[in-house]
């Protein structure tokens, strides 16, 4: 087994540019997510039992079925119904904001459920409304349940990110692919661009930790 | 002051409470004792509209809370209710805990409540505590707080479902002086209670609830000295 490392040289610019573009993407999916999974999780709580339906129907549907085969129907099938030539980041960010918004309703659900219920009733035996009573007793509760579990899913999403790579989106899993294609060597770059994963999702994973203890310190 | 008129309660098919009747007078000091899963709790709840009673009326100063037209939010904000395992807010500190509710629900001044919490939580004698978070009390400071905050809101009806109940022995009597100083104040209470010669001492009515039914409901020195049911001799002979 011999590794060379001198030839992947000029194309590691190329490469580290998918650092930023695999980010860019990252983050707008996790905007998404959370913004969708919010009010997907408010659906779930409430008493309308319509919104509550869509909701689990929602969660259901994406996370019972592989998420390159949404990224598929999102990149090909869009085209082929409605004629629009989808671009790749607008499809990627789609596919795994529209994803990820079904695990963080059920993390921000469980996170709110878990909340002891004598809670609920406190406020409730105080004639506190429903909003203020979410707002200023329950949410701040549940959020020491749901941050933690929220940073999971984002290192899970950054790291699955790496499917965008199907629909020729230049992230970094590509770029390095394409750099092997080039090289005729495999190896090399796969293994930099693992090494670039990894060291994402540690800082990802420090950060976590942090918060975490900074909750913990409020307590 | 309370009227309760044959309510029922069921949980799915589950009979808990069972043509329930009762009148409870204004500064009346009444106890609720049974046998655990008797229904006290549910009993209690239902004063505040907790429970919803399946059947049957409750009047409340002569106006009917279950009728469905009525604003529960608003029935509650007069009744005080203190719980077993205490239910602080636990993020808020312990005058934020008295204070929300006044000024979120009946949209006070925050100077004006401020002094007024003050003011309660020096006469259940936590006036260092104001600024502590929950967890940094023990029990029976913590239900402490929890009756200042229920008398925040000024209620006309003071409810307690075991206020006692999950403390350490040497907490009980602290919480019982205040409640007891509270009783002497003329505010109509309820009390769930398992302790008895608090009952007695304190109570102006005994109610003995078994199996959803109220067995008896007499004075504490009748109740104790003479119950007439079998079921509340046998509940007595027990305790002792
Ligand atoms: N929300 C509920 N759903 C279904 N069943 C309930 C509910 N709340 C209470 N029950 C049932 O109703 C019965 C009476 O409960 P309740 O809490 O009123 O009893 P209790 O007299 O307060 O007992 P304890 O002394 O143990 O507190 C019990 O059998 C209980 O399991
Ligand atoms: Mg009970």
């Amino acid at each position: 087994m011999n590794l060379d490392f001198s030839q992947l040289g000029p194309y590691i610019p190329f490469l580290l540019q998918g650092i930023w573009i695999t980010l860019k993407f990252v983050f707008v999916s996790i905007l998404i997510g959370l913004i969708l999974g919010t009010l997907l999780a408010l659906c779930k709580i409430t008493r309308h039992s319509i919104l509550t339906w869509f909701a689990n129907a929602y969660t259901s549907i994406f996370r019972g079925t592989p998420l390159i085969l949404q990224l598929m129907i999102i990149f090909y099938a869009i085209p082929q119904l409605t004629g629009y030539d989808i671009p790749t980041f607008l499809a990627a960010i789609l596919a795994f904001g529209l994803n990820s918004a079904a695990y963080v309703s059920e993390i921000i659900r469980a996170g709110i459920m878990a909340v002891d219920k004598g809670q609920v009733e406190a406020a409730e035996a105080l004639g506190i409304p429903y909003r203020p009573m979410m707002l200023n007793i329950i949410l701040p509760q549940a959020v020491k349940n749901i941050l933690p579990a929220l940073m999971n899913e984002f290192i899970t999403l950054t790291k699955e990110s790496a499917v965008v790579s199907t629909i020729g989106y230049l992230d970094l899993m590509r770029r390095a692919q394409i750099i092997g294609a080039q090289l005729y060597r495999n190896f090399e770059p796969l293994l930099v661009a693992g090494l670039i994963y990894w060291v994402m999702v540690v800082i990802l994973t420090k950060l976590g930790s942090i918060l975490e203890r900074r909750l913990r310190a409020s307590d | 002051m309370i009227k309760v008129e044959q309510i029922t309660k069921v949980f799915g098919k589950n009979p808990v409470l069972k043509n329930i009747s009762t009148t409870i007078h204004q500064g009346e000091v009444v106890a609720i004792i049974g046998p655990s899963g008797s229904g006290k709790s549910t009993f209690l709840r239902c004063l505040n509209l907790l429970e919803k009673p399946t059947e049957g009326k409750i009047y409340i100063k002569d106006r009917e809370i279950t009728d469905p037209k009525v604003n529960i939010l608003e029935v509650r904000k007069h009744i005080g209710m203190v719980f077993q395992q205490f239910n602080l807010f636990p993020h808020m500190t312990v005058l934020e805990n008295v204070t929300y509710a006044p000024q979120k629900v009946k949209k006070l001044a925050k100077g004006e409540v401020e002094k007024n919490a003050k003011d309660l939580l020096a006469k259940v004698g936590l006036s260092d505590k104001v600024d502590s978070y929950p967890s940094q009390l023990s029990g029976g400071q913590k239900q402490r707080v929890a009756i200042a905050r229920a008398l925040a809101m000024e209620p006309e009806i003071m409810l307690f479902d075991e206020p006692t109940s999950a403390l350490d022995p040497e907490m009980v009597k602290e919480v019982l002086d205040v409640i007891k100083d509270l009783a002497e104040t003329g505010m109509t209470m309820v009390i769930v209670t398992h302790e008895m010669n608090f009952a007695k001492e304190v109570a102006d009515r005994v109610i003995f609830i078994d199996d959803g039914v109220i067995l008896e409901d007499a004075e504490p020195h009748q109740f104790f000295n003479a119950p007439k049911s079998e079921r509340a001799k046998d509940f007595l002979s027990k305790l002792l």
